[in-house]
């Protein structure tokens, strides 16, 4: 199958400030793992715009993703009916193979979207998910219902107090005492610090970086591991939370 | 399909496109797009006597047409490229590759080109004078006629492989230090590396790249390599690979007709992984409407 292929947007929908929810019909019969990713053209840009798979099917692919600059903009102008031209499956993902009977699944802002996908497999398997999400503000919040039809253990926090408990996800943590359990997460590089700190289990983390290709060639998203130097993008983005090494 | 094959000296390639150090890792990671055997040859991540880890991220920086990067050379270091690199590629290309070398000092760079000398794999050994990266690094090699000359000569007289020099941009007069790599023996001039570049974050202010500035590379250098290789190719007796911006066949024409006897694709293969495939499935049909027969015939059409 040729990597680069085009999808037509069947949805393309605001679903919080800035934030959007983009659904694409098409094979989506590649993805291997919940939190892979693909790399969207952008008319009139060199660089492609790296984005987490939010939720998938065989021929449906749900994207979320937030207005920042230039790129997301254009995403966010599309029309139902457009298409997106993209390269596909990219990136390792979680290795739910390795949850064992429960597990927590902790999302930051649109850190929140690859955990969806996520959060449904678990379920399916059977493994008992507690999920904590947080967000800047009620304004910046999505898929917390959807995450409530999943399952009953959803906390939500918010910096400013708006909705939930005021603060960061990590003392959502620390109050219920979530602290010693495995968990998968992806949000800003400074909530996967503070995570990767605070829990003793086991941990699979999503990473983000400004990348060249997407798939590995040009060493643009290299990190320093202790097994090694990896590629967030195709050794990642999920590191395991032994292999990490944080720059400080 | 003959009527792509090229020359550099007395290499014979299938055809001119080589993708460029850099932008095509050691080559296996593109066989998940293509049979990469179809290639003229390549040009595989620049190699250190040392294992480099490189710059901090970001290393990438966005810009108009192109992209800067700052990687600074990451690599496994020479005795991993050839143990463990290579032999991976071996598995799954039957051509030879043009083993591209960066180095800190004299020193190193013979120390390499003694390793690649002596592998099968190897056809041309190209010298990085000019990555703009590495601080006191290659740049000082590339920016004078002198360390140009000094570097080729002791780099030819530990190797019977042809020595191909990549020379950098970032210069006053590019046809002078081409000259000195003749002079001192090169067998052929690779040109043009990328071009120093910055970028700054509009909220902050400070550079967007960790290492401040970084090689701007991309469809946007093509008519500064263009002029480059024509300055050049007019100027030495030794083969050109043309390298800057090349983004299609039309582009690689160009640059044949500006005197290059092979291209290399650099940027492109980063945005568009079936790039250099679709360029030679193009050829043969931009020759037809060009009434080009063989591409060996348009090389240097430009000035002849």
């Amino acid at each position: 199958m040729n990597k680069i292929q085009d999808y037509q947007i069947i949805s393309n929908v605001l679903v919080a400030k800035k934030t959007y929810e983009m659904t694409l019909t098409g094979d989506f019969s590649w993805v291997k793992n919940c939190g892979q990713f693909i790399n969207i053209s952008i008319d009139n840009k060199f660089l492609k715009r790296p984005i987490s798979i939010c939720d998938f099917s065989e021929n449906e692919l749900v994207i979320i993703y937030k207005v920042v600059g230039y790129g997301t903009d254009f995403l966010a102008n599309l029309k139902v009916g457009d298409s997106i031209n993209c390269l596909i499956d990219l990136g390792n993902g979680y290795n739910l193979d390795l949850v064992n009977d429960k597990c927590l699944l902790i999302g930051g802002g649109v850190g929140v979207p690859p955990l969806y996908a996520t959060c449904k497999k678990l379920v399916e398997k059977g493994v008992k998910v507690r999920v904590v999400l947080g967000f800047t503000s009620i304004s910046d919040m999505f898929y917390v219902d959807k995450f409530k039809e999943l399952t009953s253990d959803v906390f939500v926090s918010t910096n400013d107090g708006t909705y939930g408990d005021k603060g960061f996800v990590t003392d959502v943590i620390i109050k219920n005492n979530l602290s010693g359990m495995d968990y998968l997460t992806c949000g800003p590089e400074v909530m996967l610090k503070g995570v990767h700190k605070l829990m003793t289990g086991h941990g699979q983390l999503s990473f983000e970086a400004r990348m060249g290709c997407g798939f590995g060639a040009c060493m643009g998203c290299s990190c320093k591991t202790v097994s090694g130097y990896k590629r967030i993008c195709v050794e990642g983005p999920i590191m395991q939370s032994e292999d990490l090494l944080w720059n400080d | 399909m003959e009527r792509l094959n090229v020359n550099l000296g007395l290499v014979k390639l299938d055809n001119p496109i080589i993708p460029a150090s850099g932008t095509f890792g050691f080559g296996y990671e593109f066989t998940q797009f293509y049979d990469i055997n179809i290639l003229g040859s390549i040009s595989i991540k620049g190699t250190t006597k040392d294992a480099r880890f490189g710059n901090e991220l970001p290393r990438i920086a966005e810009c108009e047409s192109g992209m800067i990067n700052a990687v600074g050379l990451q690599n496994p270091g020479i005795d991993k490229v050839v143990n463990v690199e290579l032999v991976k590629l071996k598995q799954v290309y039957r051509k030879q590759v043009i083993s591209n070398i960066s180095g800190f000092s004299l020193d190193e760079y013979v120390y390499c080109a003694k390793i690649m000398d002596k592998n099968d794999m190897v056809s041309i050994l190209e010298i990085n004078i000019s990555c703009p990266n590495v601080k006191h690094g290659g740049m000082s090699f590339g920016t004078s006629s002198e360390s140009a000359y000094e570097i080729t000569k002791a780099v030819k007289a530990v190797t019977s492989k042809p020595v191909f020099i990549k020379l950098s941009p970032n210069v006053t007069d590019i046809v002078s230090i081409a000259k000195a790599c003749e002079d001192a023996g090169a067998d052929g001039i690779s040109m043009i590396n990328t071009l120093l570049g910055s970028r700054f974050d509009l909220k902050t202010g400070k550079p967007i790249i960790a290492n401040a500035m970084g090689g701007f590379s991309g469809s946007a250098i093509l008519p500064v390599a263009l002029r480059m290789v024509y300055q050049v190719a007019q100027a030495v007796n030794i083969p050109v690979i043309g390298i800057g911006g090349i983004s299609c066949a039309s582009d690689v024409i160009e640059m044949m007709s500006a005197g290059a006897s092979a291209v290399q694709i650099g940027a492109e293969n980063l945005r568009n992984p079936y790039v250099c495939k679709e360029i030679i499935d193009d050829l043969p049909k931009l020759m037809d409407e060009l009434n080009i027969k063989n591409l060996k015939d348009i090389i240097g059409r430009s000035f002849k």
